[in-house]
C-alpha cells in the first residue's frame, strides 16, 4: 500500500518546480504540517508565506501576490478554505482572476471523528459554483502531480482537493493517462457508466472488476476535473450505457452527481444514481468507517449496478 | 495647487454627472475620497496608462469600492481611458459598473465586498519585497469598512512582516449607511488600534491636498513598519448639503439638488481653497 497522501505529492513537486522557477508562492494559515509543507518551507523559505490562522487573509494575500506576478498556492484545510474564505476565493481569486491555486488539504470526512467543522462535504458545491473558478479533486498522487504540473501551465484561478490519509494507487508512476481536463477512461463497458472523483476512484475501480466477474460490462470514469467537467465524455459513457452511476466524497447537493445527472438529463436521458454523502453531519468515524456506513464503497457500487440492471 | 483645487472639484463634477445620469451611484463617500486619489494620483503614485502592465509600477487598491466613481472620474482625468466611457456608467452592458473590475484600465483588483483591499495590499507588498522593487502599494478604506474583522487579519500580517511599502489610509468621515460610525460600531481609538498592530498612524486633513501629501511623503520615509493615515475627511466634501448627511451616501440628486450643486461645485473650484 502507498504511504504517500496526495498532499506530500503536491509538496514534493512544488519543491522541486520552486528550484528553478523563483515565482513559486506557497502560503500556508498555520497549517504547513497538515499541508505536508514543512519540507518546502525548509527548501525555500524565501517563496513562503505564513498568515497565521486567518483564512480569508490568506487567499487574499495569495491573491495580491499573484496580481504582481506570483504563482501562488495556498494551502489549508479543505473545510476552512471552501467556506469561511469562499468569498476571497470569488472575489479576490475568481472575479479578479488572479493566478491563484487553493489547495484544500484533508478534504471530505478525512479528519473523520473531528466533526463537521473539520469535513468539507461541501466544497465541490461552494467553489464550483463561482465563475471562473476550477475544481480539482484527483484521485492519487501520480495523477496528483501531473495535475499541479498542468495548473503550474497556465494562469488561471483553481481549487484542489485532496484527502489527508495516503490512498492505493489507481496510476502507474510515469505512466498516467492525463490530459488536462479530460475525463480518464478506466474501463469501457456497455452495461453501466460509473463517473468517480478523488478517493472514490479506486473503489470505483474495484467495483469494475468484481461487476466483471458477474458479467456486467461498466465505463468508468476519473473525473477529477470537476470543473470543468468533461461533458463529451460523461455523454459518451451514458449514451452506450443502460444506468449511470456517480460517487464523491461529498453530499448529493451540487457535487458530482449533480452535474452527471444535469448532462445526462438534457443530453441522454438515463437513470442517474448518485452515491454520495447525506445532507446531515456524517457519522462518527475514520474515512473508511464513513464510506462504508453509506455505500461509498464497491459493494455499493456493484448493489447499485445490479439493481439498475434489474429495473 | 490652484490647478489642483479646480481639478478637485471638478471630478466631482464629473462624480455629480455620472451618478444624476444613471440614477445610481454613492456619492456622499466619492465626494469624501475625492481628495485622497486626487492626492494620490496627481503627487503620488508612480502609474500611467501606456504602463499599466509596468512590473514598477505604484499599486493602488480602492478597498471601499463602492467610491468607484470618485475613481473613474480620476482615472478618466488621468487618461486611462476616454471620456465618453464615462456616460455608460452603469448602462446596459457597460463595463463601468458600480465597483472597480481590473477588466478597466489602471484598475489592478475587483472590489466592492468590503475587508478585502487590506490583505490584498499585504500580497502585492510582500511581492515587492521578494523581487526587490520599489514600488509602494496604496489602499484606502473606508472608516465603516473597519468593522469586517478581515481587515484586521490584514492589518496583523502587514505588521508581523513590517511592510514599510505598505501605505493604508482610512476616509474617517465618522459616516456610515445607518448613521455614525461612533453609533453604528465605535471605531474611535484608531491609534491605538492601529499601533498595536505593528503601524505607524498619522494624521491628516483629508480634503487637503496639502495635508494629504505631507502624510504620504512622511511615510516614505518611516521605515520598519507599515503606515495608516488616519485621513479625517467630511462625507459629501464639496457641496454644503450634501456634506456630513448620512442620508447622502447613495442617495440620488433630484434636477433641483443637481443645478445647485453643479453651482456650489464650480464656486469652489474657482476659490482659491
Ligand atoms: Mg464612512
Amino acid at each position: 500500500m502507498n504511504k504517500i497522501p496526495n498532499r506530500q505529492a503536491i509538496c514534493e513537486l512544488l519543491i522541486e518546480r520552486a528550484n528553478t522557477d523563483k515565482d513559486i508562492v506557497v502560503l500556508c494559515s498555520d497549517s504547513r504540517g497538515s499541508a505536508s509543507m514543512t519540507p518546502y518551507v525548509e527548501a525555500h523559505p524565501d517563496q513562503f508565506v505564513e498568515v497565521g490562522i486567518a483564512e480569508q487573509s490568506l487567499v487574499s494575500v495569495a491573491a495580491g501576490l499573484a496580481r504582481c506576478g506570483k504563482k501562488a498556492f495556498a494551502a489549508s484545510p479543505a473545510c476552512f478554505l471552501s467556506t469561511r474564505s469562499m468569498e476571497q476565493a470569488k472575489v479576490d481569486v475568481a472575479y479578479s482572476n488572479t493566478n491563484v491555486t487553493l489547495i484544500g488539504i484533508s478534504g471530505g470526512v478525512s479528519y473523520g471523528a473531528l466533526g463537521m467543522t473539520h469535513h468539507s462535504a461541501q466544497d465541490i458545491a461552494t467553489m464550483a459554483s463561482i465563475p471562473n473558478m476550477r475544481v480539482y479533486i484527483p484521485s492519487d498522487r501520480h495523477q496528483t502531480r501531473c495535475l499541479v504540473d498542468a495548473l503550474l501551465q497556465d494562469e488561471k484561478p483553481a481549487y484542489i482537493r485532496v484527502g489527508r490519509n495516503p490512498v492505493e494507487d489507481v496510476y502507474e508512476e510515469g505512466q498516467v493517462p492525463f490530459v488536462m481536463d479530460q475525463a480518464t477512461v478506466l474501463s469501457e463497458g456497455e452495461d453501466i457508466a460509473i463517473v468517480a472523483c478523488g478517493e472514490m476512484v479506486k473503489p470505483a475501480q474495484e467495483a469494475v472488476a468484481a461487476l466483471k466477474e458477474k458479467g456486467i460490462s461498466a465505463t468508468l470514469l476519473d473525473m477529477y476535473c470537476v470543473k470543468p467537467i468533461d461533458q463529451d465524455a460523461v455523454i459518451r459513457a451514458a449514451e452506450r450505457a443502460k444506468a449511470v452511476i456517480t460517487i464523491e466524497e461529498h453530499t448529493y447537493i451540487g457535487g458530482l452527481g449533480s452535474m452527471v445527472a444535469q448532462i445526462v438529463s438534457a443530453n441522454c436521458p438515463k437513470k442517474v444514481v448518485n452515491l454520495a454523502l447525506p445532507d446531515a453531519p456524517v457519522i462518527t468515524g475514520v474515512s473508511k468507517q464513513v464510506f462504508d456506513y453509506y455505500g461509498l464503497n464497491a459493494e455499493g457500487i456493484v448493489k447499485t449496478a445490479e439493481k439498475l440492471l434489474a429495473e | 495647487m490652484e490647478n489642483l483645487n479646480k481639478l478637485r472639484f471638478e471630478l466631482r463634477q464629473d462624480v455629480l454627472d455620472m451618478i444624476y445620469r444613471a440614477k445610481t451611484g454613492h456619492i456622499g463617500g466619492d465626494f469624501s475620497v475625492m481628495d485622497i486619489l486626487v492626492t494620490l494620483y496627481y503627487r503620488q503614485l508612480n502609474v500611467a496608462p501606456d504602463r499599466t502592465q509596468d512590473p514598477d509600477r505604484d499599486r493602488f487598491v480602492l478597498s471601499k469600492g463602492h467610491s468607484v466613481e470618485a475613481l473613474y472620474a480620476v482615472l478618466c482625468s488621468k487618461g486611462f481611458f476616454p471620456k465618453s466611457d464615462l456616460l455608460t456608467y452603469s448602462q446596459y452592458m457597460s463595463k463601468y459598473i458600480g465597483h472597480p473590475n481590473n477588466k478597466i484600465s489602471g484598475i489592478e483588483m475587483n472590489s466592492g465586498s468590503l475587508g478585502h483591499g487590506l490583505s490584498v495590499s499585504v500580497g502585492m507588498a510582500l511581492a515587492g519585497r521578494m523581487d526587490q522593487r520599489s514600488y509602494r502599494v496604496y489602499v484606502v478604506m473606508g472608516d465603516g469598512e473597519l468593522a469586517e474583522g478581515s481587515v484586521w487579519e490584514g492589518a496583523m500580517a502587514a505588521g508581523h512582516y513590517k511592510l514599510d511599502n505598505l501605505c493604508a489610509v482610512v476616509d474617517r468621515n465618522r459616516l456610515q449607511i445607518s448613521g455614525c460610525t461612533e453609533d453604528v460600531m465605535a471605531h474611535d481609538s484608531q491609534d491605538e488600534r492601529w499601533a498595536s498592530f505593528g503601524w505607524h498612524v498619522l494624521h491628516a486633513e483629508g480634503n487637503n491636498l496639502d495635508s494629504l501629501n505631507n502624510a504620504f511623503e512622511t511615510a516614505k520615509t518611516l521605515k520598519g513598519k507599515p503606515t495608516v493615515i488616519i485621513a479625517d475627511t467630511t462625507k459629501g466634501y464639496g457641496v454644503s448639503f450634501i456634506e456630513n448627511q448620512a442620508g447622502w451616501h447613495h442617495r440620488v440628486p433630484t434636477e433641483e439638488e443637481y443645478q445647485k450643486a453643479t453651482e456650489e461645485l464650480k464656486k469652489r473650484g474657482e476659490a482659491n481653497e
